[in-house]
Formats: C-alpha cells, structure tokens, sequence
C-alpha cells in the first residue's frame, strides 16, 4: 500500500534567508500516529503548515492520497484537520457556530447531530452557546480539535496539542488522541514531550534544524539507539581505569567506588562478558551489579545535543567489536 | 466548487453584522438623518433648487453612495483583516476551497450589508424628502457595482494592511475625501472652474453622477462615462485581488 502522505525532498527558506527546512523526506502509512519530535525552531509547525497550505513550499513535493497538495489543494485539504500550535480564536463567536463553521468551509453539509455528538466527545456540550472568549485554555484548545474534526477528515495534524495544558488534562488529550486512532484517523502529533512520543507515537521522527536525524518504529528506535548502562558497585575503591580496560565506555563514579558501563544494545556484543573477563584479569572485584535502560528522552537528548558525542561512543563500542571477534 | 464553504463564510460574515447590528446599521442610518437635518433642512432651506430639483432631494443619491462606499470598504476590509489579526484565517487557508470562492464568500458579505444600509437610507431619506426614482433598473445596477467595487477594494485593504491604523487610514485620508468631493452635496458646475477640472479626475464623482441621473435624469457627466468609470475601477480591484491570491502576498509565508 502507498503512503497516505508521501514528503519528498521538501525544503522551506523564509524570506529573511531562514533555513527552516532542507530536504526532508518521509512518508507516513494510513492509520499510524507519528510523532515528530524536535526543540523549538526545528521546523516542525513549518512542515505541518506547507502540507496543510499555510505556508509556501521551496522546493520538493508532498502528496496526500497521492494528490499534489499544490495542484490538487481542493483535493487534499478536504482530507486534513489541523490544530494550530497558537489559539487564534474568534472571541465573540459561539462554541457551535464556530465549529458548523469549519464543517462548511470543508465543503460538508451541515450536520447539527454530528456536531453535537462532537462536542460532547470532547466535553463542550455545555458550553456549546458560549462565547469563545469566554473558555479556559483547556476548553479552547479541545475547541479547535472540534473544529479540525468536524469535516472528518482522515488525516489530523496536531502541532503541540498539549503544550500548556495541565496534567489531567494532558491524560484526557491523550487519550482522545488514541481513540481518533482507533477510528482509523491517521494522525502526526508534534511534541517537545518525549513522554509523550513515548506514550502515543506507532513511529517517532527526530527533527532538529530543518532535518530529520531519525525516523523509526518507537520500539526499534528505544532498542537500536537505546543505551544501557551497568553500575559496578566495587569491593574496593579505585581512582583511576587502568590501562587495559582504557577501550570501555567506562566512568568512575561515588569517589571510586563505583564503575559506570555505557553500552549500547543494539550491537551484536555488548562488550560485558569480555568487561567482567578483563576485570578480573586486573584484580577489580565487584559486589554487585545493576543495568538501567535509557529513555527516549536520553535518546533524543542524544540526537539532538550530543550527537558527536554518539557517533564518538558508536565507533569506540565498534572497535570494540572489533576485538572481540 | 465549494458552495457550503462560501456559505460558510458568507454566513459567518452576515453574523458578525448580526452581533454588531448597532455598528452595521444604526450607525450610518443616524449620520445620514443628521446630514438631512443640517444640509437638508438648514443649509438646504437657503438653496434654490438645482436642475429643478429641491437641494434635499438633490442630496438623497449623493448620501447614499457617500454610505454605501464608505460601508462597503468598512465591512470588507474589517471582515478580512480581523481573522488575520486573530490569527483565524489559518482555516480558511488551509480549506479546500478556491481563491474566487473565498472572495465571493467575503466580498459577498459586504456587499449584502452594504446593499441593506443603502435601502435603508433610501427609506429614511424618504421620510425626509420627496424622492422619485426614474430608472431602478438603472439604480440597481449602480448600486451593485459600486458595492461590489468598494467591497473588493475594502478587501484589498484588509489585507495589505497590518495595523488598526492602516486598516482606517485609506478610507479616512482616500475614500472620505473623495467622496464628499464627488459631487455628492452639490453639482459640479456649482465650484469654479479650476475646481471643475480637479474634480474630473475624483473617480467618485463619476459614480455619484450616474446614480443620481437614474433617480432625477440630471447628470454632471453621461450615463455611459460613469459605467465606464465604474467598469475599469472594478477590472483593477479584480487584478489586484487576483494578483494578492496568486502571490499569497500577505497570507502566505
Ligand atoms: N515567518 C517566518 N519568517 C522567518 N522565519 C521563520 C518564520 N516562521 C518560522 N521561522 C523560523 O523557522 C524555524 C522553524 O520554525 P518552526 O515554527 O517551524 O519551528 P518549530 O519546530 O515548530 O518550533 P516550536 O517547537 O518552537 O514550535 C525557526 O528558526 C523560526 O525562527
Ligand atoms: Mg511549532
């Protein structure tokens, strides 16, 4: 089956000369929820606004259900919802009003029963002839979910729907987000919460200064990247690494008296046994042992801020390897 | 073609008017009473008929398009720049639904309200001074287009502009002046002669003289030289109208 929405090589320079995407490609499947994880200026929002027409393509395409979004917009926007990242809101406008609103200008017919059903899925039923101006952030983000929903769209953008909102409120999102997928929406969540790409995402994309470092199935991405780290408590203190255990990620920690292992377990060897073979070689004895696995959020910091610092680690463990056959 | 998108919006428009009903209609209803009360009864009393007609029912025209153009412009532009102030235009932006259709949806708007506060000055007008209507085919067909081209250009500037200030400083420095030195409280050939030929080149004037000829048949100018005048403003506003939706200028990054 063909991406629902295949990006190819798309690039966004800004008029002051802005960098802010530069030749991205993805593609994302019907029916999957993809995360695209990034700090702030990475370029996220500027690549759900080109898809959803708001901002101007460079260079390079996207298609939605295999339609150009520039030639064939009527087609493929009929096909999104988006939630912006701000809440541009029309204050005097009612909760009702606004969201029939959006159903129309998506071409649908009006359909009074689905829009009450949709405000009540979201909680705003009793706020339905309420003054937009007159709702709590909360109420106002889940509004503008209303209204990116209520033309049913297959396809939701959600740029940082979360972003400021409490942590009861956080849960209710993310499970309203879980169940648009099960109705089989497809949808790509921007998010600076690694919990949250954690928590929802089928995929995660890593995007930092207008590329994509990594785009993985959420669960390779925690194994092939993840790190593990094995904490020796010693038998006896001690200051320096000696000489020939110099090739292992190794730190001292606690004045001596622990021995810091970072490994990585995506390799074939993770380097332990020979690690606990050398040790003994040099007399170093060890009382007890305990391995804790890096988050997602160790991960990202990894890409994102230390990716140097990674790709240093990955050559060593692999001339670890190396010695090890 | 996307008909319940342009309703949308056009719907969404009508109200905004609908919750600022004083603004819309009120407003310019009262102004117009008080220019009868002033240039009609006041001035007017000391003013010999024009053309054989009464000062007061000369004026009738004249104030209507005087409101209409500046109202056209008003709702327009205030209708276009308040969602991109709020930042709501995100949706209509990224809706699927044509520039042309976008366009009708607001101009649309503005026009209907534009149209409705002109009848409604015609009536009061009415209450104050004997009005005759010779040609209404004539007076609808002059009172759409000038809607229609006012709309359009209170559009544009919604758009171009990017502050309250600019939103309010065309109609106040351009429209305004324009039209009260358009003919619409007196007939060009009232002002000395220099003035005669200045005002030639007010695009208003034109408007306002071939309105007023399908009401009383008096005109400064020919009917088909207003029609004309109003034919070309109206192709500008329409190029620069499609010139802002084809470059995205102002709407799109
Ligand atoms: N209209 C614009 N003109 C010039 N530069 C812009 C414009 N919009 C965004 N940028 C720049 O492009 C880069 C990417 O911005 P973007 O909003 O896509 O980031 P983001 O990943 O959504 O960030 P955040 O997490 O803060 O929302 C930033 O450096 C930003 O300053
Ligand atoms: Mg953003």
């Amino acid at each position: 089956m063909s991406p629902l929405i295949e990006i190819e090589n798309l690039s966004k320079i800004y008029d002051n000369g802005h960098v802010a995407l530069d030749r991205v490609s993805l593609d994302i499947k019907e029916g999957e929820l993809i995360a695209l994880l990034g700090p702030n200026g990475a370029g996220k929002t500027t690549l759900i606004s080109i898809i959803c027409g708001l901002v101007r393509p460079s260079s390079g395409h996207v298609t939605v259900a295999g339609h150009d979004i520039i030639e064939d917009y009527l087609h493929t926007r009929k096909l999104i919802g988006l939630v912006p990242q701000e809440l541009p809101i029309e204050p005097f406008e009612s909760v009702i009003k606004s969201v029939s609103f959006s159903r129309g200008l998506f071409g649908k017919p009006a359909d009074p029963d689905y829009i009450e059903k949709l405000l009540a899925d979201l909680s705003l039923s009793d706020k339905k002839l309420s003054q937009i101006k007159s709702l709590s952030g909360g109420m106002k983000r889940r509004l503008l979910i209303a209204k990116a929903l209520s033309h049913e769209p297959r396809i939701l953008f959600l740029d940082e729907p979360t972003a400021g909102v409490d942590v009861n409120l956080r849960m209710e999102m993310w499970d309203l987000i879980h169940q648009l997928k099960e109705s089989g929406v497809t949808v790509i969540l921007t998010t600076h919460y690694i919990e949250e790409a954690e928590e929802m995402a089928d995929r995660v994309a890593v995007i930092n200064n207008g590329t994509i470092i990594v785009v993985e199935r959420k669960a390779d991405l925690m194994r092939k990247m993840g790190k593990k780290q094995m904490y020796l408590e010693l038998q006896s203190p001690i200051a320096t690494i000696p000489e020939q255990l110099r090739p292992y990620d190794l730190r001292i920690q606690d004045n001596g008296q622990v021995l810091l292992y970072n490994y990585e377990t995506r390799k074939e060897r993770t380097g332990i046994t020979s690690l606990l073979k050398d040790l003994s070689t040099v007399g170093i004895g060890f009382k007890d042992l305990r391995t804790e696995q890096s988050s997602l959020e160790d991960i990202f910091i990894d890409l994102v801020e230390e990716r140097i610092d990674v790709l240093e680690r990955a050559e060593r463990s692999m001339a670890l390897d190396l010695s090890e056959s | 073609m996307n008909l319940n998108g342009v309703k949308a919006i056009y719907v969404h428009e009508m109200d905004r008017a609908r919750r600022t009903i004083f603004q819309s209609l009120v407003s310019p209803v009262i102004s117009t009473s008080l220019y009868f009360v002033v240039f009609g009864s006041a001035i007017g009393s000391r003013i010999t008929e024009i053309d054989g007609v009464s000062y007061g029912s000369f004026i009738v025209p004249g104030l209507i398009m005087l409101t209409m153009m500046t109202q056209s412009v008003t709702y327009a532009s205030f209708g276009i720049f308040f969602p991109r102030f709020t930042g709501t235009i995100y949706e209509v932006l990224s809706a699927p639904i044509s520039h042309i259709e976008i366009v009708i949806g607001y101009v649309g708007a503005a026009v209907t309200k534009s149209l409705i506060v002109g009848l409604v000055i015609l009536s009061t007008a009415g209450l104050f001074v004997p009005i005759q209507i010779a040609h209404v085919e004539w007076m609808v067909l002059f009172l759409l287009l000038t809607s229609i081209t006012f709309s359009l250009f209170g559009f544009l500037i919604g758009i171009w502009a990017d502050t309250f200030e600019r939103l309010q400083i065309i109609p106040l420095l351009v429209v305004t002046p324009l039209v009260f030195l358009g003919g619409s409280f007196y007939s060009v050939d009232m002002l000395p002669e220099l003035w005669q030929k200045i005002t030639y080149f007010n695009p208003v004037l034109y408007l306002v003289s071939g309105f007023r000829w399908s009401f009383y048949e008096i005109s400064d100018v020919s009917v088909m030289i207003s029609l004309a005048m109003i034919a070309i403003f109206l192709l500008i506003c329409i190029t620069l109208t499609w010139w802002i939706f084809k470059t995205g200028y102002k709407l799109k990054e």
